[in-house]
Order: structure tokens, then sequence, then C-alpha cells
């Protein structure tokens, strides 16, 4: 069998590992150098994941293609980064345990198995492998009543949806007689009509998936967890594993079930709507950031989902080019988030933010550039984001879904924009917030000119992004 | 298959329903023959005992809880070794190194929760 | 004959003490019949020709899991008569909503039917006759499946760093055994020569002089001035 194939998770198992045999044995403190250690680990599978062949291996259950690769690098490269925002803060609050990268570093290792899943029992491990470390991190904090609180809620809340995911997995087993993706198209491009019971099965699946995704009727855990958990697993949160997750629903929705289209996609249609709608009447009347963002992420995986209920390749690539600037608008916002210090405590209220364009004229700017491409202001990268899936709705014919996409756009605008005019126009109080941290300016710049930059050159990743679109459809 | 499985069994069903037997004829004999004078010494548990009619809310401290969720994960990984050791002379060599590296995972994980000091009771 | 009598009696245990579990005053009573159910249910395993899995349920849920649950029943200090307080008023709703959700059952199940092609869609389908239960697992598991086999023993090796970053406390005030320092301490055995006869009150009571480097290892400095004072 050709287990060579899987030689990105190996390294980074062997990796993690050896970070934690390595991290253990001194007696003082080594979050600093762990850190940097996954960081290079993530990095490395991420050069191993570009230079992967393709192929099916390890007796079915594992396949790497253009898709698997272009979601992997953009899951490694958003937990890298997520990984950065914790180095200052966690030093600070005193939550410097090098177990916070191993876990990161084992959540990353989940996401690759599920997005390289071929399989349903794949699916399931890599799914317990992500939710797990994803559990602890937002106990991290756990002399804080909220983030003990947050780690609880997700985890019960996790465990339920993991069920759901599993039952639904067993009714597809007993209806369709295999787990492997291959074989479940096979037999349901053979077959004429459905069996009840594999849709059912396939509805279990999809609910187990969208709650790790936070689409809309699962989304109750969102604005709590990611208010209580410490701020820079909360930046962790919204990126890398909703990354994962919509590849992984894309994958089982467009793979094994492409012809059962007619039964899910009106599903993704329903969710898509309702998590857009939430995302932007709910953060209306948030005054803490966390939450904002919370809801703000609700929005954004509805307007990724409206890529996949059109169910065309120009959809999918929608989608992914939607994800991937999603996760750098995403980490640039939290990088500012995380650095929100007055007098050494950190702060999360929008308030706190008040005459940042006077007092740190750098942080304020590129919050605003976050902010507007989150709102989807043109020359920004958030705009081209929204323009593909937008596009591809209207050439699908689903003007429902591209008209309510639009409407609720301008209405989260609204939120976005209250921000940048807290930052400019209102009055500072007293005591200026702090300075950021020389790992947080470099992730806000980044990602900042990522942002700004896209517009000039998007070839790359939509070329990317239609190449892995097509690798899934074809 | 299942009818050979079954017969093998045979014998634990007929020692469940001697046992239960036995356990309800004597404390169903001691209930209808004994004489029955009970007073407060009699009923009260041994010395070292829990009181058993107490109150059942006992707080127990956290560290028992990590001794048995460690507990738990190695009860699990002794379960894998179960089928592995049935179908050892079958899977050769390959199947033998796929436990090791399974083992040297959790030896992994053994060390570090020893060098964490999780396995000390002060 | 046997067989079916087994199996319903065991059934008929195993659905008493589910409801034994939800409904039992005491917490306490709700785990031990828990375990009951346990045991009934590796029975009807047992039954369907599924050894492995019975023993596994006997090995993992009733003697680690169950035992997990009193531990949590007993630390955790919740007012189950609290807690039950809504039963009677939300009865009702809870009533609708599992018969709706039995009725849904019905409609599945009574449209159940398998794949036509599904026998030959099995990729591992069950040995004849002389392999086991237990044996064709071992056959699969550790070769055909062996990328699960090792997701499995990361995610134990996760679920067990997350047990120990979550309720591991170092206690500073704690001494711990450190031999190597034990050892080397010099003088610790010595032999010394008491006059005979002599009492308590003419010698004193005679300690060993405290060793400073021991002392600086095993405690934090404020534990140190803590016992300056007290001395």
């Amino acid at each position: 069998m050709a287990w060579t194939l899987a030689l990105p998770e190996l390294v980074l198992a062997l990796c993690g590992l050896a970070i934690l045999l390595i991290g253990v044995l001194p007696k003082r403190d080594t979050f600093f150098p762990m850190a940097m250690a996954v960081t290079g680990s993530l990095l490395l599978a991420a050069v191993l994941v570009l230079g992967q062949q393709e192929g099916v291996a390890l007796n079915g259950l594992y396949v790497a293609d253009s898709f698997s690769s272009f979601m992997k690098v953009l899951a490694l490269i958003g937990a890298a980064l997520g990984l950065l925002l914790a180095l200052d803060y966690n030093t600070r609050e005193r939550l410097n345990r090098f177990e916070y990268p191993v876990l990161v570093l084992f959540a990353t290792l989940g996401m690759m198995v599920m997005i390289s899943a071929n399989d349903l029992m794949s699916v399931y491990l890599g799914l317990e492998l992500l939710s797990l470390p994803l559990y602890v991190m937002a106990a991290f904090d756990r002399d804080a009543g909220r983030s003990a609180e947050a780690g609880l809620k997700y985890f019960v809340l996790g465990a339920l949806a993991s069920g759901l995911l599993l039952y639904g997995a067993s009714l597809v087993y007993g209806f369709a007689g295999t787990t492997n993706f291959d074989r479940l198209a096979a037999a349901f491009a053979a077959q004429e009509g459905v069996s009840p019971g594999v849709v059912v099965g396939l509805v279990f699946v999809m609910a187990g998936l969208a709650f790790k995704i936070s689409a809309v009727p699962f989304h109750m855990w969102t604005p709590d967890v990611y208010e209580g958990a410490p701020t820079p697993v909360t930046a962790f949160f919204a990126a890398a594993p909703k990354v994962a997750a919509l590849a992984l629903l894309a994958r089982v929705l467009l793979g094994p079930f492409a012809d059962l289209a007619a039964q899910w996609q009106q599903v993704v249609v329903l969710i898509s709507i309702a998590s857009m709608l939430l995302g932007a009447f709910a953060a209306i009347g948030q005054r803490n950031l966390k939450r904002l963002m919370a809801y703000s992420s609700i929005g954004h995986v509805g307007y990724a989902l409206m890529g996949l209920a059109v169910v065309s390749d120009v959809g999918l690539r929608g989608l992914i080019v939607y994800i991937a600037i999603y996760v750098f608008m995403n980490i640039g916002a939290f990088a500012v988030l995380v650095a929100m210090r007055r007098s050494g405590r950190a702060v999360e209220q929008v308030e706190d933010l008040a005459g940042l364009g006077r007092t740190d004229p750098a942080m304020a700017l590129w919050m605003a550039v976050f902010m507007f491409s989150m709102a989807g202001i043109p020359p920004l990268a958030g705009f081209f984001g929204k323009l593909y899936v937008f596009l591809a709705a209207v050439q699908g014919g689903y003007w429902t879904l591209a008209v309510i996409g639009v409407l609720t756009s301008v209405v989260a605008a609204y939120y976005y924009l209250r921000i940048v005019k807290v930052m400019y126009f209102d009055q500072p109080p007293e005591a200026a917030l702090e300075r950021a941290p020389p790992s947080l300016s470099v992730v806000m710049a980044t990602t900042g000119l990522f942002n700004l930059a896209f517009c000039l050159f998007p070839a790359p990743m939509l070329a990317a992004a239609g190449i892995a679109a097509a690798a899934l459809l074809g | 298959m299942t009818q050979p499985l079954l017969a093998d069994y045979f014998p634990i069903l007929v020692f469940l329903a001697i046992a239960g037997g036995i356990a309800l004829a004597m404390v169903g004999g001691s209930l209808l023959l004994a004489r029955q004078k009970p007073d407060p010494e009699k009923l009260s548990a041994y010395e070292c005992g829990f009181e058993p009619f107490d109150d059942t809310r006992r707080r127990f401290d956290v560290r028992f809880y990590l001794v048995a969720i460690l507990f738990i994960i190695f009860d699990l990984e002794v379960a894998f070794l179960f089928p592995w050791a049935v179908a050892l002379g079958d899977i050769g060599w390959f199947g033998f190194w796929s436990m090791m590296a399974f083992l040297g995972v959790l030896t992994i994980g053994f060390i570090y929760e020893w060098r964490k000091g999780a396995l000390d009771w002060e | 004959m046997i067989a079916a009598a087994a199996f319903y009696l065991f059934a008929a245990i195993l659905i008493a003490s589910a409801v034994m579990v939800v409904t039992a005053r005491n917490p306490v009573h709700s785990v031990l019949f828990l375990i009951l159910a346990f045991f009934n249910a590796a029975a009807l395993f047992l039954i369907a020709g599924a050894e492995f899995l019975a023993m596994i349920l006997v090995i993992v849920y009733v003697g680690a899991v169950a035992v997990l649950f009193l531990f949590v029943v007993m630390m955790l200090d919740i007012d189950f008569a609290r807690l039950r307080e809504g039963f009677q008023r939300y009865a009702p709703i809870g009533a609708i909503v599992g018969g709706i959700l039995f009725l849904e059952l019905v409609l599945v199940l009574g449209a159940w039917t398998f794949a036509d092609q599904a026998e030959a869609l099995r990729i591992a389908p069950t040995p004849p006759s002389p392999v086991t239960n237990t044996e064709a697992l071992g056959l699969l598991l550790y070769t055909d499946y062996i990328y699960l086999f090792q997701a499995a023993g990361l995610i134990l090796l996760v679920a067990m760093i997350g047990a120990i970053v979550l309720t591991l406390r170092g206690r500073p005030a704690m001494r711990r055994q450190n031999i190597a320092v034990q050892i080397a301490r010099s003088g610790s055995v010595a032999a010394e020569k008491v006059p005979v006869g002599a009492g308590i009150r003419e010698l004193g009571i005679r300690r060993p002089p405290p060793p400073e480097e021991t002392r600086r290892l095993a405690e934090p400095a404020h534990g140190e001035a803590d016992h300056g004072e007290r001395h």
C-alpha cells in the first residue's frame, strides 16, 4: 500500500510526538521554543503537501488531490498564524504552557486527516482528532470561570454533534453497504431511486458537520465559546478548523453524495440563507468584539455555503476563494483583538477601540482594512470573495440566494463600519491602548497586505482554486 | 455461526442462573427464618465504611478523576491488544510493528504524564 | 429456544434498568442501574454473535467508564432534586418531541431496504466459521486499517494530554521525594553514642542539622519563610 502518500501527516505526527517528548523533559517552561518548533513543523508539512503526489492510498481511506493540497496548505497556514497570535498573549496571561502548541499541532493533524478523508471512518477519526484539542484549548485558562464554561459547553455540544455524525454514518453504512466514498458514489450512481434511510443518514452527517462550521441551526455554541475562550484560541477556532470542516463538507456532498444533490441542495440553501441572515442581524447589538466576531463568522460561513449550494464548479471555486480570503481577514482582525490591552489587562469591548486612530494609527489602519474587507468594500480582498460566490449564484440562476447575500452584506456593513467609526471619530479614554507587540504587528501587516494586494494579483489564487475545484468535481 | 458460539457460553448462563438462585435463597432464607431485631449499632456501617444512608453527594478530590480518566485511556489501549494477540500469527511483521508504533505513541504519553507528575500522589 | 428466552430476559432487564437510570432519585443508584444495563447489553451482543464487542463493553464501560461516572456524580455537588423540578412541567413537550422522533423512526424503518449491491460492496466480509469474531477484527485492524488504528492512538494521546492540562495542579507546598538529593546528602545516616539511661530531659530532642540545599530544592521561597517564622 502506498503509505508514502500520507507523508505530510506522518511527518507532522512524528514532529508532534518529538515536540511533546522534548517539551516535557526540562523542568523549566518551554512554551516559546516549542511554539517555534510547532510553527516550523506546520510549515514543513505545508511544503510536503505541495510536493505531494495524487492518488488514493491506505486501503482507500486516504485521498490526495489538488483540492486536498489547497485546503491543507490553507489550514496549515491558518494554524501557524493562529499560533503566532498566542505567543505574546499566553505569556502575559500566564497560559504559557508548552501543551498549547502541541495541541495546536494535533488539531491541525486532525484537520489534515479530515481534508484527506475518503471514507466515513476517516471523517470521524479526523473530526475527533480535531475536536478533542479544541475542547481542551477552549478551557485552557482553566481558572477563569468563563473559559471553563466555554470548554464545557463546546465539549457537550461537540460530543452531541459527533454522535449525530456517527449515527448518520452508521445509517449510510446500513443502507448502502459501504463507508468508502468511491464505492458510495458508485452505488448511488447505479441505483435509480434513493432509499429514505440514506437521506436520513446524509442529513445527520450534514448536521454534524454544520455544527463544526457553526452554520445556523447549529450555531448556538459559537458566541458563548468565542467569548469565553482565551482570545488567541478564539482566533484559532475561527480560522483553520472552518477551512477543514468546509472542505470536508464539500468533499462529502460533492463526492459520494453527488448523485443525491437534489436531496441535500435545498438543505444547504436553507442553512446558507439562515446563516447569512443571523450573521447580519444578531451582530448589530453586540458590544463585545469577540461575540461580534462570532456572529460575523456565522455570516461568512453562510456566504461560503452559497458557493456549495449552487453545485457547480464556479460555485465550488467561489467557496474555495471565499474561505481562503476569510482566513486572512479573520486572522488579521483577531491579531488586533489579541493586541488590545489597557494598563496590562486584556480588553474586548467595542468602546475600548475608541480613539485608536489617534493613539495608534498603524493598528487602527490595519483594523480598518480588515473591517472594510469583511464588509466587502471593493478594492479589498473580501469584496472578491463575495463577488465570486454571488457571480456563481447568479450564473446558476439562484437569484434569491444572491439577492439575500447582497442585502445581508449591506446590513453587516453597518457593524463593521461602526467599529471604524468608533476608532476614528470617538473620544479616546484616559489611558490609551498599549502598543502591539512585534509578533502581532507582523501578523497584522502580513494579512493586511494580503487584503490590500489581492486585487492586484488575484490570478494565482483563482487559478489554484479553479484547479482544486476541478479536482473535486472531475 | 451464532449457535456454536452461544453453546460455548451456555455454562456461563447456567452459572448466572445458579448464582442468582443462591443469592435469592440466602437473602430470602434469612429474611424468612432469622429473628429480626435491628438496633442502631447493628445497622451502622463497620468502622471504616461509608455511612450507608448518608447524603451521596460526597466530594472527591479532582485527582481521583484524573487517575480514573488515565485508567480509561490505558484500558482502551489494552482493548486493542486482544484482537492483535489473537490474530498475530496471521498478520505477520507488519501487524506486529503496527502495534509497536501504537504502543510507542502511548509510551510517549506515559513519559509525558510521568514527567508532569500526574502519577504522584504527594 | 434457550437463546430466544435468554434474549427476552436480558432485553427486559436492560429496558427496565434503563428506565431506572432515568427515574432513580439517587444519582448513585442511577449509575449502578447503568452498570446493570451495560451487562445486559453485553449479553445481547453475545447472543447476536458479537463476542468481542460484548467483552469490550464489560471491560471498558463497566470497568472504567462507570467508575468514572461514579466519581463525577460524587465530585459534582449537584442538587439533583432541584434539577428534576421542571420534570412535570416539561413532560408533555418532551413527550411530543419524543413521539415525533418515534414516528420518524417508524417511517424510516418501514422503508428499510438494503441497496441491491450492498453485499458485493462490503470491503471486508465476515470470514467463515472457524475464524472467531475477535480474530476477524485482528486480521483487519492492524494491517488494512492501520491508518485509522494509528489515528485512534493519537486521539488517545490527545485525550491524555487534555486530561492532564485541565486537571493537574502543581502543589507548591508539596514535598516530593528527590532520591538523588537524598542519597547525596552527607551524614544523613550516622551512628551516635548516647549515654545509657539518660532521658530526654537531659539530652533534649536531637535533630540532624537542616540540610540547606535540600530545603531550597524541595520548597519555594514563600514556603521557607513560613517555616522560619514558625520555628
